[in-house]
């Protein structure tokens, strides 16, 4: 069993001032911390070397032009790569103080922990909304009525979508818009509980509409659980992130992580000149 | 637990419910492994009974049939029960002629089908289609009896052609089918790419669909061969069989599905040694085109890449 993530020590809390205008936000510690993380496949580099942290309650995203490994890095940390046979993961990826690589943690109970969103909207076409929103926490065993109502409500209304469906519960998910769909993978993915959410590209197949109200979401959903978002748009990622993380292909075709800071200071400051030539529109 | 969050925040019950979901997930995580185990044992055990006739038909045949294999009886004529040796040389060239004019004569039919199919929509094509589905689950002693009126008949003796010619009609429907589908997995955008350059729509197809389609035709005609070479309906009214070497289209001919059936129902043992001895032959024969039909679509897909 993976131990619980520990929340922050409350002497370090209470030291917080409260409700002043100028109070630092909450201090953010690692929740995911990876060291030296390379994932191969078929023992060719798809991106290599990571070593980051993913800190509390804070949208994280990942960018970089297509081909640097923006999108096996994210699926290395639920062990999705586990699916693949030619996959391979080295290095150390921690949740709290559990390495996910372990040989006790399951893959299973791991992946509740950390959900996921996918690029394209892609709720079980056979199952309601409702259904589709509990299903994780079924396939997890629950059974309590009282908790899965509660869970899907709570969840429908963290992804915006309860106003809408609260009187077709019952319909297809097929009857939804596309955004609205993708709405409902959030919730679908919120109702399990997770600690971290990843989002891949979530918004790549949605009408600027629809993407907007993906990126409010994010920002909403912070207090709720961390976010690890990848995307192909460096607007996106500063609109919706406070942490930014930069991937370049390196000369190997591998790619590798340039520099992660906060999302304001890579923008405007960037350490790395590649980072400044990227977020500049000289390339990618 | 509470401590990361602002007071008064409303996501206090929610962390009460993450931990009764872990909880719950937790508790319940052998119950779902045990499932998990038993759900896979039981695909196991059914995969495994679904093998056995499998295995066993293949097992059999390879061991009865080894047993008859020579090198005379590769290269020689059949010899009369009771005559040691003898072989199935006549039966295996007619096979060859046999198949090689029925695969000729459905080729450009079937391909150019395919493409029709594929590139068109509405009526008439999807009339067409399913005509060529009809036809495929079209029993294939109907397609002997219909070649034996419209050519043994019409001749007034049985021919090697009259049997290409029914299991060409056999192989129709497979190689059209086979086509269709490969064609259409070609991405439209590649299409589009064509017309986009001013290319008619004959050009495309011929010049870039085509082409990127090579390796699912070829696929689909090496399966279509190996329907087939181990028919034996089809061929019982118009090739009708022969003890005597022959290669000419127009005369009754011998072929290895027709030395299975008509050897294996004798009463004489090294006649049915020479049907198992050929049934073996037929099944690799069988398994090569399959595995070579794969191999070459692959081989062809990495040569472009």
């Amino acid at each position: 069993m993976i131990e619980p993530v520990p929340s922050v020590d409350s002497s370090v809390a209470a030291s917080d001032p409260m409700g002043g205008v100028s109070a630092p936000p909450r201090l953010h510690p690692p929740i995911m911390r990876l060291q030296d993380v390379t994932v191969s496949f078929d023992g060719r580099k798809a991106v290599r070397n990571v070593t980051m942290n993913i800190p509390r309650h804070q949208v994280t995203a990942l960018i970089g032009p297509s081909g640097s490994g923006k999108t096996t890095l994210l699926r290395a940390l639920n062990r999705m790569h586990d699916q693949v046979r030619a996959a391979k993961v080295s290095g150390n990826v921690f949740l709290g103080d559990t390495d996910i690589y372990g040989g006790s943690v399951q893959p299973t109970l791991l992946r509740s922990q950390v959900g996921m969103v996918f690029q394209r909207p892609n709720p079980f076409p056979t199952m309601s909304i409702y259904e589709n929103a509990v299903a994780g926490l079924k396939f997890n065993g629950v059974r309590k009525k009282s908790l899965l109502n509660e869970a899907a409500e709570s969840a429908l209304i963290a992804a915006a979508l309860w106003d809408s469906v609260r009187d077709r519960l019952k319909a297809h998910a097929s009857t939804l818009s596309g955004g609205e769909q993708q709405r409902l993978c959030i919730a679908r993915a919120l109702a399990v509980e997770p600690e971290v959410l990843l989002m891949d590209e979530p918004t790549s197949s949605l009408d600027p509409i629809a993407t907007r109200r993906i990126e409010e979401l994010v920002g909403e959903l912070k207090d709720r659980v961390t976010i690890v978002i990848v995307t192909h748009n460096m607007q996106q990622a500063m609109r919706v992130s406070d942490n930014c993380a930069f991937l370049l292909m390196g000369s190997d075709k591998a790619g590798e992580l340039i520099e992660v800071a906060p999302t304001k200071e890579l923008f405007d400051s960037p350490a790395d000149a590649r980072t400044l030539d990227y977020v500049n529109g000289r390339f990618g | 637990m509470a401590a990361v969050l602002a007071p008064g925040s409303l996501v206090d019950p929610l962390i009460a419910r993450r931990e009764e979901i872990r909880r719950i997930a937790d508790a319940s995580l052998g119950r779902r492994r045990l499932y998990g185990r038993i759900a896979i044992t039981v695909c196991g055990i059914f995969l495994l009974i679904a093998l056995i006739p499998l295995i066993a038909v293949i097992a059999y045949t390879v061991q009865r049939g080894i047993q008859a294999w020579s090198v005379a009886f590769f290269t020689q004529l059949p010899t009369p029960a009771g005559i040691p040796g003898g072989g199935i040389s006549n039966a295996i060239i007619g096979s060859l002629i046999i198949d090689g004019i029925a695969i000729a004569g459905a080729l450009p039919f079937g391909l150019l089908g395919g493409l029709f199919l594929a590139e068109s929509e509405g009526r008439i094509a999807s009339t067409i289609r399913f005509t060529t589905d009809v036809l495929s689950g079209v029993p294939s002693i109907v397609l002997g009896i219909f070649a034996y009126i419209v050519l043994v008949r019409t001749l007034g003796h049985f021919s090697a052609i009259a049997a290409s010619f029914a299991l060409g009609v056999l192989m129709l429907p497979v190689i059209m089918r086979a086509s269709e589908t490969a064609i259409r997995s070609v991405p439209d955008s590649l299409t589009e790419a064509g017309l986009s350059l001013g290319a008619r729509k004959v050009t495309v197809s011929m010049r870039v669909v085509l082409p990127a389609a090579l390796p699912g035709l070829i696929t689909g005609v090496l399966l279509a061969l190996a329907r087939g070479i181990g028919e034996t309906a089809p061929l019982l009214f118009t090739a009708i069989g022969s003890e005597y070497y022959s290669t000419s289209p127009l005369k009754p001919i011998a072929a290895m599905p027709l030395v299975v059936y008509q050897d294996g129902i004798q009463a004489y043992s090294d006649l049915q040694a020479r049907a198992w001895g050929t049934a073996l032959f037929l099944v690799l024969l069988v398994l090569i085109l399959s595995v070579g039909s794969r191999l070459m679509a692959s081989w062809i897909g990495r040569v472009r890449r």
